[in-house]
């Protein structure tokens, strides 16, 4: 069944309910399109049977494709994995065999993904009862390369700085990383689990506040409209801008600051100190508005506690523009000076056809030359009246995702110029809603382009319109594999200014 | 290139908070709330009803910023009885100081007979410290960046986060306590020599906030370990997390 708004809701009686062979060459015939790329792939206990989601996004006719197939479980059920034709599917098809015991014939590796560490506790029951993959009751197994000269260089949960917990092993030859295997979930917070058992609107606003601290704004939005669509409601035009605005100012505020920290892992001092003090003038903006700097309270279902005023867009186009103009001769300086450049270039490279066989999104996409970008393939809220061109460069490498960061830090700060010019924001602010009622038995579905990406937010209903299953992908949960790959054949010594120059989310992977 | 640099420096200007003791965040910050002695039982019920987290009670009327997220609904739903001041200083080492009463408008501050000795003795000058996230969103991970950043400058005080346990004086946990991390945790604090101090950072790491009851998380850490400080906020701010520290070593 095609689809073409974002957010979308259909009926689950609806959704084309495929035999696996079928299916799977279904999924086979779309994925072959380079221009289509799978934002879900999820299993939902209905009743006695697994029902398994999948939407895929074709980029270019910007509509969505969704399909389903049924599975009874138990037994468990043993299906032709996917990821032998479309590596992408990888990480959905370790992430349903983890969590119901699927398995994947001719899936290269089903490790767990999040679940490692509990010998003991849940997944020891899950174990016992028999719904879990055999493979995942041993110590989390790394892949190793063996000969002369290899080693392995073991790093984290805990890193050295001030950053979240997962664990890098480095499979070496000298100095030059043969392999990179990136082992995630230390920050799993049953986050998923939580959406279900927290269920006041207001519960489920601060949990996707808190999915990644850093898109707040981000998870927030993607939430509110799924929850907005679920419930038939549509924002108006002024909410909607809001929105966006803040999205924006999200972007502009973590691109900076990653400006910033590019700069520090290159000796580079004076990027740097530029850089933070001019990230700490766009989120002390955002506080303005709010009474947050990472806009935690912005973005609520159906209404606002913050509606935009005056006063307040005075001091935004102001900042913006202090911004902008500082900005722009930092990293101008940036980008002509040689030891930056030869710090930059040919750094971590990936190309466009790994990007695309992982099925990177967001910046990870862009800067490795594929267009991926949800603002323009799938316009939501206020992005349905502009048409947006995203940024899109071919290098792959550290310099295209500091330049990229670069580019849409302009296009942002001219963005919410241009949503700001001529309207109207004299409203009836409307209050959030929190007591949505909810259409019964449907499958909805949320998208938005946050800073690091694509944003996916899935839930079902039952039949008295209560959610029994909400689904959340951060766009790290693709993007992690880009940095494993853009650090092969690199000095480990690159390391870090590569892991930088993704700043991938690990609570956001981790859920 | 040279003149280019002097104009960008000339525009950078001072960039540092001159006086972290006395400066104060703009209004409309989230900081410590104030209940009105004049709020109503129907306000009363509604501020319980709407808090995502259990933080307000009644009977006596409290609420527990330990628990907070700084979510501001209970003070829409009370038509403002409950106003959030932008009083920064919300970090304590007494649980208790951070349940606020009705009609009450006392500063959160150090009860200076639970500070242990050694830790004036030992930190008073310079302190390192570990940072730990476990189930941290990275908004708390990002503030306490800031506080070292080129507008905070904690570094003045001697005050620094440090790569390895081995070199730290104490640990500053933000996040729940995610399951998976509750072994990792343990292992980094025991490398921390003695003595040792305990900061939790955010309500998250004080209470376990929204994630309460999640089967994910580990709460045990924070029980066993008689934390030194408490710095709430989601997530605390830079100025919060740094007077704390200022206020529990004893410096002006
Ligand atoms: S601000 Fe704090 S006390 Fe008030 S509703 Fe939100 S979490 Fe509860």
């Amino acid at each position: 069944m095609t689809i073409n708004t974002n957010p979308f809701i259909v009926p689950l009686a609806d959704i084309p309910l495929f035999d696996y062979p079928e299916f799977f060459a279904k999924v086979n015939e779309l994925m072959a399109d380079e221009g289509c790329h799978c934002v879900t792939y999820h299993a939902v206990p209905l009743g006695a049977a697994l029902r398994f989601f999948c939407c895929i996004a074709t980029d270019h006719k910007k509509d969505f494709v969704l399909l389903s197939h049924e599975q009874a479980a138990p037994p468990i059920p043993v299906l032709d994995s996917l990821t032998v034709s479309h590596p992408s599917f990888h990480l959905y098809e370790r992430e349903i065999s983890e969590l119901y015991g699927v398995e994947f014939t001719g899936h290269p590796w089903l490790k767990p993904v999040r679940l490692h560490n509990q010998e003991a506790g849940s997944r020891k029951q899950k174990a016992e009862s028999g719904i879990i993959h055999p493979a995942f009751r041993i110590p989390y197994p790394f892949f190793s390369i063996e000969g002369e000269g290899i080693h392995e260089v073991g790093v984290g949960p805990i890193h050295a700085g001030i950053i979240e917990p997962g664990y890098f092993r480095f499979s070496c030859n000298g100095e030059k990383v043969l392999h990179l295997e990136i082992q995630l979930g230390f920050q799993h917070r049953g986050m998923e689990a939580l959406f279900l058992e927290k269920n006041t609107g207001i519960q489920r606003a601060v949990l996707a506040e808190s999915i990644a601290g850093d898109t707040a704004a981000g998870h927030s939005l993607t939430h509110a409209q799924l929850l907005e669509t679920l419930a038939g409601i549509t924002p108006v035009k002024a909410l909607q801008i809001e929105r966006i605005i803040a999205l924006e100012l999200e972007r502009i505020a973590v691109h900076i600051g990653d400006t910033a920290a590019l700069c520090t892992d290159i000796g580079y001092q004076f990027g740097q100190v530029v850089n933070e003090a001019l990230r700490t003038i766009v989120i002390n903006t955002t506080q303005s508005w709010c009474g947050n700097r990472f806009g935690k309270g912005l973005v609520r279902t159906g209404g606002s506690h913050y509606p935009l005023g005056g006063g307040f867009i005075k001091l935004l186009l102001l900042n913006l523009k202090e911004v902008e103009e500082r900005y722009l001769q930092i990293t101008h300086e940036m980008f002509t000076n040689p030891s930056v450049l030869s710090r930059f270039e040919g750094i971590g490279k990936v190309s466009a056809r790994q990007a695309g066989m992982i099925g990177a999104v967001g910046m990870a996409a862009r800067s490795s030359g594929v267009k991926r970008d949800i603002r323009w393939s799938h316009p939501f809220q206020a992005f349905t009246d502009i048409v947006y061109e995203p940024v899109t460069l071919h290098q792959g490498d550290v310099w295209a995702r500091a330049m990229l960061r670069k580019q849409e830090v302009e296009k942002s700060i001219l963005l919410i110029r241009d949503l700001l010019t001529g309207k109207d924001f004299e409203r009836e602010p409307a209050r959030p809603v929190y007591e949505l009622n909810l259409r019964p038995s449907s499958f909805a579905l949320s998208l938005a382009e946050g800073w690091r990406g694509e944003i996916m937010h899935s839930a079902v209903t039952d039949p008295h319109g209560k959610i029994i299953h909400y689904k959340i992908k951060d766009p790290s949960f693709h993007n992690w594999m880009a940095l494993a790959l853009a650090v092969r054949n690199q000095e480990i010594s690159d390391f870090p200014l590569c892991n930088k120059s993704y700043n991938l989310s690990y609570c956001g992977h981790d859920l | 290139m040279a003149l280019s640099i002097i104009r960008i420096f000339r525009r950078h200007g001072r960039q540092y908070v001159k006086d972290l003791r006395k400066s104060f965040i703009a209004e409309g910050f989230r900081g410590r709330p104030v209940i009105s002695s004049d709020i109503t039982p129907d306000e009363e019920k509604s501020a319980v009803n709407v808090c995502p987290v259990g933080a307000i009670i009644s009977g006596p009327f409290t609420l527990d910023l330990g628990r907070c997220e700084f979510c501001m609904e209970c003070s829409f739903a009370s038509a403002g009885k409950i106003r959030f001041t932008n009083d920064h200083r919300l970090a304590t080492n007494n649980r208790e100081n951070l349940i606020i009463k009705a009609g009450e408008d006392i500063p959160i501050t150090i009860d200076q007979a639970k500070v242990r000795k050694e830790i004036r003795s030992y930190f008073g000058h310079a302190l390192k410290l570990r940072q730990v996230s476990a189930g941290g969103d990275n908004s708390a991970e990002m503030e306490l960046n800031a506080a070292g950043n080129v507008n905070f400058d904690m570094g003045r005080y001697g005050i620094e986060f440090v790569a390895s346990p081995r070199h730290a004086d104490g640990i500053v946990l933000t996040g729940p306590i995610s399951g998976n991390m509750a072994e990792a945790l343990q292992i980094c604090y025991d490398a921390i020599p003695t003595p040792k101090i305990v900061v939790l950072a955010g309500t998250a790491a004080i209470s376990g906030g929204i994630f309460e009851n999640s089967r994910q998380t580990n709460r045990n850490f924070p029980e066993t370990f008689r934390p030194d400080l408490y710095v709430p906020g989601n997530p605390p701010h830079p100025l919060t997390f740094i007077n704390g520290i200022l206020d529990l070593t004893g410096r002006k």
